[in-house]
């Protein structure tokens, strides 16, 4: 069982007062925690990679948690969510596919059973690629005010033999959501869809 | 407040490694980033005093946030650095009165001291452009293991009529600082230099 080397942690917070339009009396707030590991398969076609994704799981609840903190400390107020990776470029797409159990399931522990999919996206590249880490509803994935995307990135990571690990949690809606579509108010929450 | 913010971000970064080497404790450094409307956008004003009102609201309320998201009391702080990024419409100058004139002296409140002059950096650009924010010691600015610098970019800022603002605080030098020079323990911290 490979050990997960974590060489750095990066968390974003924005904070979204207005975009040309009213500001609000609640700004929208978007975190972002970043985590850069070591690719133990960087290098080399590996076939079994599938346990590595248990190592992952403490970690993932541990950027989970530090995400719900930085925005407050009230899972409550979490309505949004995403999650993305980016492999280094010794290492393959398939590694990043590694990071979908550990990270979704994670946020949604912490957040006491959200019941969406965890919107997601991965790439290879090299250090200082930028990823849009895409953002949906936490119950519900078609409520439209809460499709949105989070831009993040490392100058110096990931470097050819590591993992850029990224979750993503918001407070709520795009700041000036106006265009329709099943709103966050009319979630049945059954099926995680609507 | 004289600044319309649009929108506040705040970085935080924690180096575990390098080149294998576990760093312990972590180097942490934090910044934080206003991004404000420029007053003074498409135009040429000769007095450019309310720029440096909004630059000492900020000094205050970005290295506030800077610290908070280190979770230091402010005198521990170590090094800093400040800088401003001005969109299109804007001239490198009104960049200089926010940074200049007034931002310095509520920085060095909430820091405590700070002896040393807040190495800065500026630049007009469009959104999403890089913003190096050099850092330094902030009693003694020839502490050679403090000499850095810390990227930030937020992908929608700064807009054409919009300034984004940065200042950020360390809690440590590089994570494997061996070039020589003044060290922290040798500081006399009377003129900012040594």
């Amino acid at each position: 069982m490979p050990e997960v080397q974590v060489r750095k942690k990066v968390t974003v917070v924005e904070e979204i007062f207005h975009e040309g339009g009213p500001v609000s009396a609640r700004p929208l707030r978007r975190a972002a925690a970043l985590v850069v590991i070591r690719n133990p398969f960087a290098g080399r076609y590996v076939e079994q990679i599938e346990s590595f994704m248990d190592d992952l799981k403490p970690l993932g609840l541990e950027m989970a948690r530090s995400l719900v903190s930085v925005l407050g400390g009230d899972p409550k107020i979490i309505e949004g969510y995403g999650k993305g990776a980016i492999v280094g470029s010794a290492g393959e797409l398939e590694h990043g596919a590694l990071w979908h159990v550990p990270g979704g399931y994670a946020m949604r522990e912490v957040l006491g059973g959200a019941k969406a999919i965890v919107a997601s996206t991965k790439k290879v590249g090299g250090p200082g690629t930028r990823l849009d880490v895409p953002i949906t509803h936490i119950n519900a994935s078609y409520v439209r005010s809460h499709f949105d995307a989070m831009e993040v990135g490392i100058a110096d990571a990931p470097r050819a033999d590591e993992i850029l690990l990224a979750l993503v949690m918001t407070t709520g809606a795009r700041i000036h959501a106006r265009v329709g579509g099943l709103k966050a108010s009319e979630i049945k929450g059954e099926d995680g869809l609507r | 407040m004289k600044a319309r913010i649009r929108k506040l971000a705040t970085f935080l970064e924690e180096t575990r490694s390098e080149m294998d080497r576990a760093i312990d404790p972590p180097t942490r450094r934090a910044a934080a980033v206003a991004v404000i409307a420029n007053p003074y956008a498409g135009r040429y004003v000769e007095d450019l005093s309310e720029l440096m009102v909004i630059g000492e609201e900020l000094g205050d309320l970005l290295t506030q946030r800077a610290v908070a998201a280190l979770g230091i009391p402010g005198p521990s702080a170590e090094s800093y650095g400040k800088a401003a990024a001005v969109g299109e419409d804007g001239e490198l100058e009104h960049a200089a009165a926010i940074l200049h004139p007034k931002l310095g002296a509520p920085v060095r409140r909430v820091l405590g001291k700070g002896a040393a002059l807040i190495p800065s950096s500026k630049k007009r650009g469009g959104m999403g452009v890089v913003l190096d924010i050099p850092l330094g010691h902030k009693d003694a600015a020839f502490v050679r293991s403090h000499f850095d610098g810390m990227e930030v970019r937020i992908n929608d800022a700064p807009r054409a009529n919009e300034i984004m603002v940065a200042i950020a605080v360390t809690d440590s030098g590089r994570p494997l600082a061996r070039v020589g020079g003044l060290t922290k323990d040798q500081i006399e911290g009377e003129d900012g230099l040594r």
